[in-house]
């Protein structure tokens, strides 16, 4: 699976961890809800490392990812259009 | 939903595969695709040199300020010790806004740094990934004739869309950022040119009224009561020294050689 973080750049994570991506995504989901500040910045943080985990798309490689992380400075104002209904990943 | 991100690429993206779609020859869609992603390499480089720019508006007034504020604790020091309390206030209250000004240039001249780093760490990966493009462009375009070389083109252009894509975001966001840091440069290059910064014993004291109570309204008095009080007690008692810079309520009275 390819992760883009924007404004960043791509990582290839195993397709396993897909489901800790959208747990955190729907978690995130509630806490822009709640307009919880610091518990966003926390989980986005964990969602951002998550991605940096993977190994990061060389130069030469040109492919769509599969899911699209919002650039890591986004404010809460921001990440509240980002992150309704089933968030960034379905389900 | 994919999110802001996600629908922005997909635009661009769209219109590439729209492109690819009606183009009767994929290599000339191909080609054009390359020059419309050289335009934004040429793009970024211009969003870099705006972000330069403005770090280096920002950095001048910095120095500026710096100098201001030495230059007012100067002068307060010397009217106080001249006994002229008045004077020494008007130039502590100046001194805490430039202070405070200061204040705030100096994590934005940071954020324009790191603005500048991503978008020149932005523009060395878009480069890369053009000069990527432009090796498959011609590999599909030797051997267009075979059915798969659709595939591979769309594949490519998809995924080069959504690098450009992303870079034009990283873009529109430094902008964003910097248009915000042009009005604060804005905002400063003002309140110097009211005279706000300037020494004393240059102005009329007929003109500066407005000055005087703009300066009351920004600078928190407690702070500059404070100072002064530090000041006092650091020229120790009976700091009625020269009357050099006596400029009281007198209009034009100059201390000393003035500049």
């Amino acid at each position: 699976m390819i992760v883009r973080i924007a404004t960043e750049g791509q990582y290839r994570l195993e397709d396993g961890q897909a489901a800790r991506l959208n747990e955190l995504d729907n978690e995130i989901v509630s806490l822009v809800e709640e307009g919880d500040e610091e518990g966003f910045r926390r989980l986005f943080g964990e969602m951002l490392q998550l991605a940096r985990s993977g190994a990061e798309l060389g130069d030469e490689e040109l492919e769509e990812s599969d899911v699209i992380l919002p650039p890591p400075d986004i404010s809460l104002e921001e990440a509240s259009a980002e992150f309704t209904g089933e968030g960034l990943i379905p389900g | 939903m994919a999110g802001m991100a996600g629908r922005m690429s997909t635009v661009i993206k769209a219109k590439i595969s729209k492109l690819l779609d009606r183009a009767e020859d994929p290599g000339e869609t191909l080609d054009y695709s390359y020059e419309k992603q050289m335009e934004l390499l040429q793009n970024v480089k211009k969003g870099i040199a705006d972000v330069v720019t403005s770090k280096k508006r920002l950095q001048m007034q910095s120095q500026k300020l710096e100098q201001q504020v030495v230059k007012l604790d100067t002068q307060a020091r010397q009217a106080l010790a001249a006994g002229n309390e008045e004077l020494a206030r008007a130039a502590l209250e100046r001194k805490t806004l430039a202070q405070s000004e200061l204040q705030n240039l100096d994590p934005q001249i940071k954020e324009l740094e790191a603005q500048q780093d991503q978008l020149t760490e932005n523009e060395k990966k878009l480069r890369a990934k053009l000069e990527a493009f432009r090796t498959k462009k011609e590999v599909i375009k030797a051997q267009y004739s075979a059915a798969e070389a659709q595939v591979q083109i769309s594949e490519a252009a998809t995924g080069v869309g959504e690098e450009m894509a992303d870079v034009g975001m990283a873009m529109q966001r430094a902008m964003d950022k910097t248009e915000n840091m042009r009005a604060r440069a804005q905002a400063v290059d003002e309140l110097e040119k009211a005279g706000t910064f300037e020494d004393l014993t240059q102005l009329d004291s007929g003109g500066n009224d407005d000055i005087d109570r703009q300066l009351k309204e920004l600078t928190s008095s407690s702070d500059v009561d404070a100072e002064l009080a530090k000041m006092k007690a650091e020229l120790g008692p009976g700091g009625g020294g020269s009357p050099a810079l006596e400029a009281g309520s007198g209009a034009g009275e100059k201390a000393g050689e003035g500049k």
